[in-house]
C-alpha cells in the first residue's frame, strides 16, 4: 500500500525535490539490503572475537583482514556496523508498528466518543508530547528491563520505549481527523440506520482518517534510530554480546577519540547518519509534495494552470489541508 | 494579515467583542494556560514515578549485589520502601510540594542539591547552544527562502536535514577528532582546564555559571579558559537546534512571501531581499515561536548526550553516571525536575505567542 504513494509522488515531484526524494530511497534501500543481508555480508560474528582460534586484538587499524579496524572490545568494527542495521531496523519496525497500532485504536476511540475519556487521554499525550523522548525512553527501558538486556529483550525494550514517545504523535493526529470526520454526513447516516460503533470505526472514520500517517510514519523512524542509538550511547541500549548496536560502540568509542583513534567512531556514526539521512529525505520530499506551499513549481514551470492531475496528488492536497489544522 | 483576521473573526463576533475591550481576554487566556501546567507536571510525575518502581525498589537496584539479603531488607525497610506503594506515592507528591527530592542512594546527597549544582551547568550549555542555533538558523533559513528552490537553498536544506540526521554525540566526537585531537586548537573536554576551575572554586558567590564566575574573578586568562571549553559543546548542541531552526524559517518564510500583502509590496517595487527582512518575517515568527517551545524538549535530550561527550558536569552527564550506578532516586529527581522545566517553558512560549498575535488568545 506505502509504494504505490511513493511511486505517485515520484512522477509528481521534479528537479530538486525529485533529486532529494531519489537519494532518500537509494539510502533507505541500501540500509533494508544491508539489514536482510547482515549474515551474507558481514565478515566476521557481531560478537566474534577471534577466528581460527587467533584472536583479532583490540584498536587494531584498519587493515586487509579487518577492513575498518577492531574496537576496544577487540570486534570487528565492519562486521559490527553491518550486523547494527538489522538491530535498528528490527527496532523501527517493531516500535512504528506497535505505535501505529496504539496510537490509531487510542485515536479513534478518544476522538470517536469525546467525553471525559478524550480529555483525559488529551492530557495525558499532551503531557507526554512535551516531554524530552530520550528521557522518557531512559525510564520506559527502566521499568521494561532494569536497565539490562538480551537482544529481543534490548529490542523490545528500546521499541516499546520510543512507542510510548510516538502513541501521542498518532494520537493527536488520528484523534483531530476522527473529530472532523465523525461530523461528516455520511457518519450520521450509518448511525441513523443503526450501524454498530466499532463497525463505523473501522469501515467509515479509519479509512478516511488514515491519510496523513506515510509521512509521519518516516519521519518517525528516523526518530527511532536515533532514539535507539541515544539508549545505546548512555548505555542503556542491547549488550554487545546479544547484537550490534551503533549507539553502544560509538559509547565505547569516546575515550578512542582523545587517543586519535578514529575508525572506531566515524564507521558507525556514519551509518547512523546515512540511515537516519536517507530516511529523512524520503519523509521531508513526500512532505513537501504534500503541501502546496511547499510543491516545486512545476505549474509555472510548464506554462499550465496544473489542476491536480492523478487521484494520488488530489489526496495529498486535501490531507496537507487538514494537516495544518492539526498543528494549528 | 487583515484578511485572515477577518476570516477567524466572522464566525464567533460576539466573543471577539466582548474580549477585546477591556483586554480581559489576555489574562483570562493566560491564567487557565498557567493553571493547565498543574495537571501536566501532575502526570509526569505520577508516571515516572510508577515506571521507575514496576521493577522494584532502589535500594536493591542500586546495592542488590553488594549486601546481604538481611542488610538489604534492613536498609529497605529504614528508608520506608517496604511500605504499599501508593504510600509511598502519596508521601513522594507531598515531598515533591515542599520541593525534597530525596537523597542520592551512590553518594548520599540531597537530590536537590545536585540538581542546583548542576543545573547551572546545563542551563550554561543550553545558552551557548541557542545563541548558536540562532546565529545560524535564522540568516540561513532567510537565506534559503530568498534563493527557493535554487542552488544554495539546496546545499542549506540539505545542510539542514544533516544537522538533524547526525546524532549529537558523534557530532561532537567529529568535532572533537578534528578541532581538538587533529588540530590541537580547542580543549577536549570539560568546562574549564584545572587552573581556572581552581580560582573559580574560591570565589565567594559562586553562580555555578562558569562564564559569570569566571568574569567576577576579573581574571582575562580564565574567561577565554572558559569561552574556549565552550566552544565544542555549545557548537554541537547548537547545530542541532540550528537545523530545526532553518527549516522552520525557510517553510513560514516561503509561506507568508506569497501571500497577499507580500505581493502587494512587490508590487509597488519593494526589492525581494526587503521584503524578506522586512515585510514577511515578522509573522513568520509567530510559528517559530511556538515551535521554539517544543525544541526546549529537543534540547534538554541533546544536553544529556552531549554532556557524556564532552564530560560537561551538567545535569546530563550526572544523569548517565547515576544511570550506570542504577540509582533511580536521582535519576527520578533529574527527570521530574526538567519536566518542570519543559512544561515551564511551553508556558511561557505560549505567552508570548499570545503578547505578539492576538489570535492566539481564543
Amino acid at each position: 500500500m506505502r509504494r504505490i504513494p511513493i511511486l505517485a509522488q515520484m512522477r509528481a515531484s521534479v528537479g530538486l525535490q525529485r533529486s532529494m526524494l531519489l537519494i532518500g530511497l537509494v539510502l533507505t534501500s541500501v540500509y533494508v539490503l544491508t539489514a536482510i543481508f547482515a549474515p551474507l555480508i558481514a565478515p566476521y560474528g557481531f560478537a566474534q572475537l577471534r577466528s581460527d582460534g587467533v584472536p583479532f586484538g583490540a584498536q587494531q587499524a584498519p587493515s586487509a583482514t579487518h577492513l575498518w579496524g577492531t574496537t576496544v572490545g577487540g570486534y570487528d568494527v565492519l562486521s559490527r556496523v553491518i550486523w547494527g542495521a538489522q538491530t535498528a531496523i528490527l527496532t523501527v519496525i517493531v516500535s512504528v508498528v506497535l505505535a501505529i497500532f496504539a496510537g490509531i485504536f487510542l485515536g479513534l476511540v478518544s476522538g470517536y466518543f469525546g467525553g471525559w475519556l478524550d480529555r483525559i487521554l488529551v492530557l495525558v499525550c499532551d503531557a507526554v508530547y512535551a516531554f524530552p523522548s530520550l528521557l522518557l525512553a531512559i525510564v520506559m527501558s527502566i521499568a521494561l528491563s532494569g536497565g539490562q538486556s538480551s537482544l529481543w529483550g534490548g529490542i523490545l525494550a528500546a521499541s516499546i520505549s520510543i512507542t510510548v514517545v510516538f502513541i501521542p504523535q498518532y494520537f493527536r493526529v488520528i484523534r483531530a481527523e476522527t473529530v472532523r470526520i465523525k461530523s461528516e454526513a455520511y457518519i450520521e447516516s450509518a448511525q441513523v440506520i443503526g450501524t454498530r460503533a466499532p463497525r463505523i470505526m473501522a469501515r467509515h472514520v479509519l479509512r478516511n482518517a488514515t491519510r496523513t500517517l506515510p509521512l509521519i510514519l518516516t519521519l518517525n523512524s528516523s526518530e527511532a534510530l536515533l532514539t535507539l542509538a541515544g539508549l545505546g550511547f548512555l548505555g542503556f541500549g542491547i549488550e554487545p554480546t546479544a547484537a550490534a548496536e551503533w549507539g553502544y560502540d560509538l559509547n565505547k568509542a569516546i575515550s578512542d577519540v582523545t587517543s586519535g583513534i578514529w575508525w572506531t567512531s566515524v564507521y558507525p556514526g556514519l551509518a547512523i547518519v546515512l540511515t537516519v539521512l536517507g530516511i529523512t529525505l524520503v519523509g521531508e520530499s513526500l512532505n513537501d509534495l504534500a503541501d502546496p506551499r511547499l510543491r516545486g513549481r512545476r505549474a509555472a514551470a510548464d506554462g499550465v494552470p496544473q489542476a491536480p492531475a492523478t487521484p494520488a496528488s488530489d489526496v495529498q492536497v486535501v490531507s496537507a489541508g487538514k494537516e495544518q489544522e492539526v498543528v494549528n | 494579515m487583515t484578511s485572515e483576521t477577518a476570516v477567524v473573526a466572522r464566525p464567533k463576533p460576539g466573543r471577539r467583542r466582548r474580549s477585546v475591550p477591556g483586554g480581559g481576554g489576555l489574562w483570562r487566556y493566560l491564567l487557565i494556560r498557567f493553571l493547565l501546567i498543574i495537571p501536566t507536571v501532575f502526570i509526569l510525575v505520577t508516571l515516572v514515578f510508577f515506571l521507575m518502581r514496576s521493577t522494584g525498589d532502589p535500594i536493591t537496584a542500586a546495592l542488590g549485589g553488594r549486601l546481604s539479603g538481611p542488610q538489604l531488607a534492613e536498609r529497605i525497610a529504614a528508608a520506608g520502601y517496604d511500605r504499599p506503594l501508593m504510600v509511598q506515592y502519596l508521601e513522594y507528591l507531598g515531598q515533591i510540594l515542599r520541593a525534597d527530592f530525596g537523597r542520592t542512594i551512590s553518594d548520599n546527597r540531597p537530590v536537590t542539591e545536585v540538581l542546583f549544582t548542576y543545573g547551572a551547568a546545563t542551563l550554561e550549555l543550553a545558552f551557548y547552544a541557542l545563541v548558536v542555533a540562532f546565529i545560524v538558523g535564522i540568516p540561513l533559513g532567510m537565506l534559503a527562502a530568498y534563493f527557493r528552490d535554487r542552488a544554495p537553498d539546496a546545499f542549506l536544506r540539505v545542510f539542514a536535514i544533516l544537522c538533524y540526521a547526525t546524532p549529537v554525540f558523534f557530532a561532537g566526537l567529529i568535532l572533537k577528532l578534528v578541532f581538538a585531537v587533529g588540530l590541537k586548537v580547542l580543549p577536549v573536554a570539560g568546562r574549564a582546564s584545572t587552573g581556572a576551575e581552581l580560582q573559580i572554586q574560591f570565589l565567594p558567590n559562586k553562580t555555578g555559571i562558569y562564564l559569570i564566575d569566571a568574569i567576577a574573578t576579573g581574571n582575562q586568562a580564565v574567561v577565554n579558559d572558559v569561552l574556549l571549553h565552550a566552544v565544542l559543546p555549545g557548537v554541537t548542541l547548537g547545530l542541532l537546534t540550528a537545523g530545526v531552526f532553518l527549516r522552520l524559517v525557510r517553510t513560514n518564510l516561503i509561506g507568508t512571501l506569497g501571500t497577499d500583502y507580500v505581493d502587494s509590496a512587490r508590487s509597488r517595487g519593494v526589492s525581494e531581499l526587503r521584503l524578506v527582512r522586512t515585510h514577511a518575517y515578522r509573522p513568520a515568527l509567530i510559528p517559530i515561536i511556538t515551535v521554539m517551545g517544543l525544541q526546549i524538549a529537543l534540547l534538554l535530550g541533546g544536553a544529556v548526550l552531549t554532556e557524556t561527550t564532552f564530560e560537561w558536569k551538567g545535569l546530563g552527564f550526572q544523569l548517565a553516571q547515576y544511570l550506570q550506578a542504577r540509582d533511580f532516586v536521582a535519576v527520578q529527581g533529574i527527570v521530574v525536575l526538567l519536566a518542570v522545566v519543559v512544561a515551564l517553558t511551553n508556558f511561557l512560549v505560549d505567552v508570548i505567542a499570545a503578547i505578539i498575535d492576538p489570535r492566539v488568545r481564543y
